[in-house]
């Protein structure tokens, strides 16, 4: 056992954590804004897959990863206006529009990615990364941690951000209140329907950079259905987060932890069956999810569309 | 107390003609007119009280003034000039601000954000600026509150504070609270009546909807009085001034239950009632809770052929009765005896079989499955029972003929028995309902509402057929919150307020005396032992 406490093992598992957390940690963060807001945002899968494959074109035709993470929140965000339109404008059931627009931009960018590369996948040259002064030499951690691409950075300052944006700000109050009572907020004023779509394409930018990060900096290409449930994961992290910030961050390190310990064991060369290793991830899920599942409190109007004076 | 001149309804547009006008306005719902042509004038500096019974159309009028509902026909003024109110924010802007009759605050808010509630987003929140003004509230209008509280585990009065002290925050000129001692104790209803004072006496203009005559008279400056929809009456400041609070409620339950002018009482049923007695119920209680009434003592007989009519406002406990008697809500205490047995603790089905019925008056609700086709609903009550099944298997044939039968007895406007019941108009789903409590040995049928939202051919109809029933020697319970049906119809009208059992009278022809007599129980105010709620 003692190969597991290695250097190299600790830091492929540190590296794998982060790398594997970023795009849940990222889908995480948008979905627990649009479910603030009352919209229980199912697409958030199409959202990100969406950002996966604009993310990569953007980046594969003009060779720079900048504007593939532009293209990665502006695809995001295509998905995220319909769903605004059909959901929030419309008011039309939000599972079926949000299943009904994961598996048509699945459906898509299988569609286009096949058109374009056929049955090649064109790789991405290797991202830059920034070592952050002093702290990227500290042994095990410094590489794992502190140098990595700008975007890890980027991802974990906004977990602050929106900390203070919901606990400070007046926009944070009315995500809250349009969650829970939108009829309340209507009756004072508030605007339900607009900060509802801004809660829902926030999530598609968060979703589509997440997406964005997956292909050109996870995996360095693109391949179809390759989010395989990080959008997901990230409706369940926002669910079990209790409108903070901060957790779901540490249930995305706690679910990338588990999946990248199945590559680390493998490197460690660990004598534990393979089929075991490679369960642990799912058997993590279903661990917090008894633990902590019971205690998600959600929003009293989640799911529920609004419209002034029903009766 | 007003400066202003009290000039009366049907206003020409000028600066004088108080700080909101209603012109005619008519707002009409599916089915229902909600408010037929009824003109207001609130002035500055005055408590207008607006009285009426549930569905008088106090509620969408506060919707009209708070931007929820745009009126069909007609138009408000402010200040004299014709203006539109077609979001909250409009009503808002035009400073007019609603505290409803449910709490529209977000539980999950502090006090504080609460308060700020509607801010624009770009703004960052002014905490200083807030509790200074709060000091003032506190000390003008005694509105004290815990900023930092969360809203949701706070008393409903003090939520009821939140909500006042939201529109000062907005230097509002109009401020409307919807049925607004409701939820308060009577203290705290006494403490928001000086409250209201001190706002008029500030300037403001104060709309206070109500069905509590008393508070009515000592609360307000100015009574309207809403019956159905239209404006039944107003007892204006001068007026009120010469009247005390006993002449000044037999005015308002005049205007509230008083005939409408023209046309004596209907010709009342000739009676058919024995001595008989099919349903006797002694002491009847079932558990109250914050949203549900309870019944306490609640004591009735039925006899054969007779109609004992239940009058009182709607919601005070008329439908809890109906239900416990019909086995739909468990029973505390007492005893329902139906002819020789002794059917407390019997469900529906049991009192069902033994003859008892209960035609609901949430007829879409519970009434019926809208989707399912005429044919499924005449037999809903009796699923497995022959002869539409047979050993556990549906035989469509006979309960399509069943169907077919009820359609032609009873004259139901449809294509046919397979259309489904959520297409016919009330009062056609109103007969599928009444064939269907029919059905085999009925001895007890108890109606709630029956005629409430039909249209007038079918209310005769309906009336008839209750007649009917009782003649044919069925013990009849007639629920109605219209007093002319009952008194057309019932050979006894029991009174309820509160759960209780106020008054049971006799329907001997009493006319106009008995009319006001029963209008003062159902208000609650005749008997002094009335239990404070």
């Amino acid at each position: 056992m003692e190969a597991l406490l290695t250097e190299a093992f600790l830091s492929s598992l540190l590296t794998g954590a982060i790398v594997a957390a970023i795009p849940m940690l990222l889908a995480g963060l948008g979905e627990q804004m649009s479910e603030k807001a009352g919209v229980l945002n199912i697409g958030i899968e199409g959202m990100m897959l969406m950002g996966a494959y604009l993310g990569f074109f953007v980046a594969f035709q003009f060779d720079s990863i900048w504007l593939g993470f532009l293209g990665g929140i502006v695809g995001g965000m295509l998905v995220a206006v319909l769903m605004a339109v059909l959901c929030v404008r419309l008011g039309l059931n939000q599972i079926v529009i949000g299943i009904g627009l994961t598996l048509g931009v699945e459906g898509l960018t299988a569609l286009l990615h096949h058109f374009q590369f056929s049955r090649t996948y064109p790789r991405l040259p290797a991202p830059v990364r920034a070592d952050l002064p002093l702290l990227s030499d500290i042994p095990v951690i410094g590489p794992s941690i502190f140098s990595r691409h700008p975007i890890v950075y980027i991802a974990l300052l906004s977990v602050v951000v929106l900390a203070y944006l919901y606990r400070r700000t007046n926009l944070g109050m009315t995500l809250r209140a349009a969650g829970e009572s939108p009829a309340a907020l209507d009756v004072a004023g508030g605007n339900v329907e607009g900060v509802r779509v801004f809660s829902v394409l926030f999530t598609g930018a968060m979703a589509g950079l997440g997406g964005a990060y997956l292909a050109n900096v996870g995996a360095g290409l693109f391949i179809p259905f390759m989010t395989g449930g990080a959008g997901f994961i990230g409706i369940v992290l926002a669910m079990l987060a209790r409108g903070r910030p901060l957790w779901v961050l540490i249930g995305a390190l706690i679910f990338g932890a588990a999946l990248s310990l199945t590559t680390a064991l493998q490197v460690a060369g660990s004598n534990i069956p393979t089929d075991v290793i490679q369960m642990l991830p799912f058997a993590a899920v279903m661990l917090v999810l008894m633990v902590f599942g019971r205690k998600a409190r959600l929003p009293a109007a989640l799911g529920i569309s609004y419209e002034r004076g029903a009766r | 107390m007003s400066g202003l001149a009290t000039q009366e309804m049907d206003l020409p547009p000028d600066p004088g003609a108080g700080v909101i006008g209603l012109n005619n306005v008519t707002k009409h719902f599916p089915g229902v007119i909600a408010v037929d042509n009824v003109s207001l004038t609130i002035h500055a500096g005055e408590v207008h009280v607006l009285l009426g019974e549930n569905g008088a159309g106090k509620s969408t009028l506060v919707g009209m003034l708070a931007g929820l509902q745009e009126p069909d026909d007609g138009f408000l003024a402010l200040a004299g000039n014709r203006a539109r109110l077609a979001s909250p924010v409009a009503s808002l802007d035009a400073g007019i601000s609603t505290v409803f009759q449910h709490s529209m605050l977000v539980p999950t808010l502090t006090v504080f954000e609460n308060l700020i509630l509607g801010a624009p987003w770009y703004k960052r929140p002014n905490r200083a600026t807030i509790e200074q003004r709060m000091g003032a509230l506190q000390r003008d209008f005694a509105l004290s509150l815990p900023l930092d509280a969360i809203t949701g585990e706070l008393s409903l009065g003090q939520q009821q504070q939140i909500e006042i002290a939201r529109a000062l925050l907005r230097d509002s000129r109009v401020v409307i609270l919807d049925e607004a001692t409701s939820m308060l104790t009577p203290q705290g209803a006494e403490e928001l009546g000086a409250r209201m004072r001190k706002l008029v006496q500030s300037g403001l203009a104060v709309i206070f909807i109500t069905h509590k005559l008393s508070e009515a008279y000592r609360f307000g400056d100015r009574i309207s009085v809403l019956k159905q929809g239209r404006l039944a009456g107003q007892l204006g400041p001068e007026r009120l001034a010469t009247l005390s609070e006993d002449q000044a409620i037999d005015e308002i339950v005049q205007l509230m239950f008083g005939r409408d002018s023209g046309g004596g009482d209907a010709e009342r049923r000739q009676t058919s009632c024995t001595d008989e007695v099919l349903l006797d119920v002694v002491g009847l209680e079932t558990e109250g809770g914050a949203d549900v009434m309870g019944l306490h003592a609640i004591s009735l007989q039925v006899r054969a052929g007779e109609i004992l009519g239940i009058a009182g406002i709607d919601g005070n406990g008329q439908k809890q009765l109906a239900e416990a008697l019909a086995g739909q809500r468990p029973v505390a205490r007492g005893r329902v005896q139906l002819q020789n047995n002794t059917v407390t603790s019997a469900n529906v089905a049991e009192r069902r079989r033994m003859g008892l019925r209960y035609l609901t008056d949430d007829r879409l609700g519970e009434g019926s499955i809208g989707a399912f086709p005429i044919s499924d609903n005449t037999v809903l009550k009796d699923v497995g029972e022959p002869p539409f099944w047979l050993r556990g298997i549906e035989r469509p044939a006979q309960i399509a003929q069943h169907a077919r039968d009820l359609i032609q007895h009873f004259q139901v406007r449809t294509p046919n028995e397979t259309t489904p019941i959520g297409r016919l108009s009330g009062g056609n789903i109103q007969k599928i309902l009444l064939g269907r409590e029919l059905l085999g040995n009925a001895r007890v049928v108890v109606f709630n509402k029956p005629t409430y939202g039909l249209d007038l051919q079918n209310i005769e109809a309906s009336r008839q057929r209750i007649g009917e029933i009782a003649a044919a020697g069925k013990g009849v319970i007639l629920i109605s919150t219209d007093l002319d049906e009952l008194m057309a119809l019932a050979d006894r009208i029991i009174v309820m307020e509160g759960g209780r059992i106020r008054g049971t009278l006799d329907n001997d022809g009493g006319g106009e005396a008995l009319r006001l007599r029963i209008g003062r129980l159902m208000a609650g105010e005749e008997l002094e032992q009335k239990a404070t709620a």
